[in-house]
């Protein structure tokens, strides 16, 4: 009970920290013009002729690759520069209660511009009649992957209190995520003419559990593969705050 | 409340803190003073549980800091050095996170809020954004937070650093008037801080403590502590120095300054000498004499000089 009123107050501070800088405008504004644009123009929604919202989840993992770690850079690296941690972890509360309010705070922030998303949805509604069931499973996928990206972002920024080396690492991170399962680089690996590591490798891929979610199927594995991103980079987040204390 | 024993922290192959212990009851204020880099924000930082301690213990209120981290935590305000807050945050909204932080909430949360408020004199920037904030202002919105649970222990990591001398001088009454119902430390370089607010110092150098003890009992271990000091003129120093140090309970007695028709001396006592005798020894000297005294004081002893000569000017580092 007392964890959860304290993984609130610090979620509420966090999220009230994004709309008290203008960081959470022109994110939100940023990403709404940039998903319109490959929706519509790169992706072809029109041409396409369906009534799919394909062009438009297609492209979220390239999205998310450079503003996910845009909106995480500031969650620890921030709070090491100003010297808050010290005051924030010195309060009656646990390490890990302050790492999941911070996440929370962000991924809210995340879901809250997914959902500004909706004209979209209404416009293929209008337009069409697709199957919405398939749309609400890509968005609960997008808002995984996300999520997942942003516990990455967070375990970076506990490393430097420098916001762009925080930024760049957990870029390349996901980068790494997305490339293991994008099909040039499987196809390349086709070659090896072994089967087995192409799916070993694509396993670790966003791009390879994010599919399922496209197609409309929540498969469990693919949910616990985001789950076990998110558990796994926050956790990591504890034990590098924990060094950080130890000196 | 405080209880610290064979407190230690070494930094790599660096000792910070090297075996401390010490133990600050309610009601007291600790002063808590020594060079750069002695180790006074090390130690502190230990007794909030921010960093873990190498070795040795530390408990707040009965709870230990490693053990029972929560529960000591609960007892403790704490201000760190720079008195870091939310740059993007208002006043206000900075203080109700703090008290929220704390447990509280609904009217006693507003109430916390107001006492903190009030006591600080924050009412006047309570809606701007710390990042606007002048140093004076923004060290006291970390103070009151500090502050805002009505904690019965206070850590302060200089809390009077970057204040005006009015604010230094509020703040310091501050600590004094809440000294008499909490336990709190204090750290500061400023030495007259120590004698206006302190009921008791530690000086630490290099990790360990040097000296222990009030205000009073550490200028007494300043060299001239003790000493009469007297101006005389019209009258020949040499004459002057002679008879005085002819006197039954002087030692030593030194010019301390000399013009044209005046000198300054001091006259030390002998180490057997209770207190006053000296000064009454001199007095009647004085009145036999008939010199024209301008000046006549007995020297409580310094604590910059104290302070001086108990951390070394030099700096070798200690290595384990």
């Amino acid at each position: 009970m007392n964890a959860v009123a304290n993984i609130k107050t610090i979620a509420k501070r966090e999220l009230g920290g994004y709309f008290a800088s203008p960081v959470a405008y022109v994110f939100i504004v940023i990403f709404l013009l940039l998903v319109g644009f490959f929706t519509f123009m790169a992706g072809g929604f029109f041409e396409r002729g369906e009534a799919s919202l394909t062009s438009f989840f297609t492209w979220h993992p390239w999205l998310y690759l450079f503003l996910v770690p845009a909106v995480g850079m500031r969650l620890w690296s921030e709070e090491r520069r100003l010297g808050t941690m010290e005051l924030l972890l010195t309060m009656p509360i646990t390490t890990w209660q302050a790492i999941v309010g911070k996440f929370l705070a962000s991924w809210l922030f995340l879901i809250l511009a997914l959902v500004l998303t909706f004209p979209v949805v209404i416009t293929v509604n209008y337009l069409g009649h697709p199957d919405n069931g398939v749309i609400f499973c890509a968005y609960v996928g997008s808002l995984l992957m996300a999520g997942s990206y942003l516990a990455i972002s967070c375990m970076t920024s506990a490393l430097t209190r420098n916001q762009v080396v925080s930024f760049i690492i957990s870029v390349v991170i996901c980068l790494f995520l997305i490339l293991c399962g994008y099909p040039p680089v499987t196809n390349l690996l086709l070659r090896l003419d072994k089967p087995r590591l192409v799916e070993t490798v694509a396993a670790f891929s966003v791009m390879t559990h994010f599919e399922g979610f496209q197609k409309g199927v929540l498969d469990s594995r693919d949910i616990i593969f985001f789950l076990s991103i998110i558990g796994f980079s926050l956790f990591t987040t504890g034990v590098i705050i924990r060094g950080h204390r130890a000196g | 409340m405080i209880k610290v024993e064979n407190l230690s922290k070494s930094f790599g192959p660096k000792l910070a803190v090297n075996k401390i212990s010490f133990q600050v009851q309610r009601g007291e204020v600790l002063g808590f003073l020594g060079p750069n880099g002695a180790g006074k924000s090390t130690t502190m930082r230990m007794i909030t549980g921010f960093i873990p301690p190498s070795d040795g213990k530390v408990s707040v209120g009965g709870f230990d800091i490693v053990e029972k981290p929560i529960d000591a935590k609960r007892l403790i305000g704490y201000l760190p050095e720079n008195a870091p807050s939310y740059a993007d945050m208002t006043v206000n909204g900075f203080l109700h996170f703090a008290a929220e932080i704390r447990g509280l909430s609904g009217d006693a949360k507003k109430r916390a809020v107001n006492r903190a408020v009030e006591m600080c004199f924050l009412e006047n920037v309570l809606h701007q954004s710390v990042e606007t904030l002048s140093k004076g202002y923004r060290h006291r919105t970390c103070f009151a937070q500090s502050i805002i649970h009505d904690p019965d222990v206070l850590i302060l990591d200089e809390p009077t650093d970057g204040l005006d001398p009015n604010q230094k001088h509020e703040v310091r009454t501050l600590i004094r008037r809440m000294g008499e119902k909490k336990a709190i430390i204090f750290s500061t370089h400023i030495l007259e801080e120590v004698e206006a607010a302190c009921s008791r110092a530690i000086i630490i150098d290099r990790g360990q403590i040097v000296a222990n003890g009030t205000p009073r009992e550490l200028k007494q271990r300043s060299e001239v502590a003790g000493a009469v000091s007297l101006r005389v003129s019209g009258i020949e120093s040499a004459v002057v120095k002679e008879k005085l140090s002819q006197l039954a309970f002087a030692s030593k007695v030194t010019i301390v300054k000399e013009s044209a028709n005046k000198v300054s001396l001091r006259v030390f006592p002998k180490s057997e000498s209770v207190d006053g005798e000296l000064a009454r020894n001199v007095a009647e000297l004085i009145m036999k004499e008939n010199w024209r005294v301008e000046e006549l004081h007995t020297e409580e002893g310094r604590l910059d000089e104290v302070f001086r000569n108990i951390t070394l000017p030099d700096t070798k580092e200690v290595t384990k």
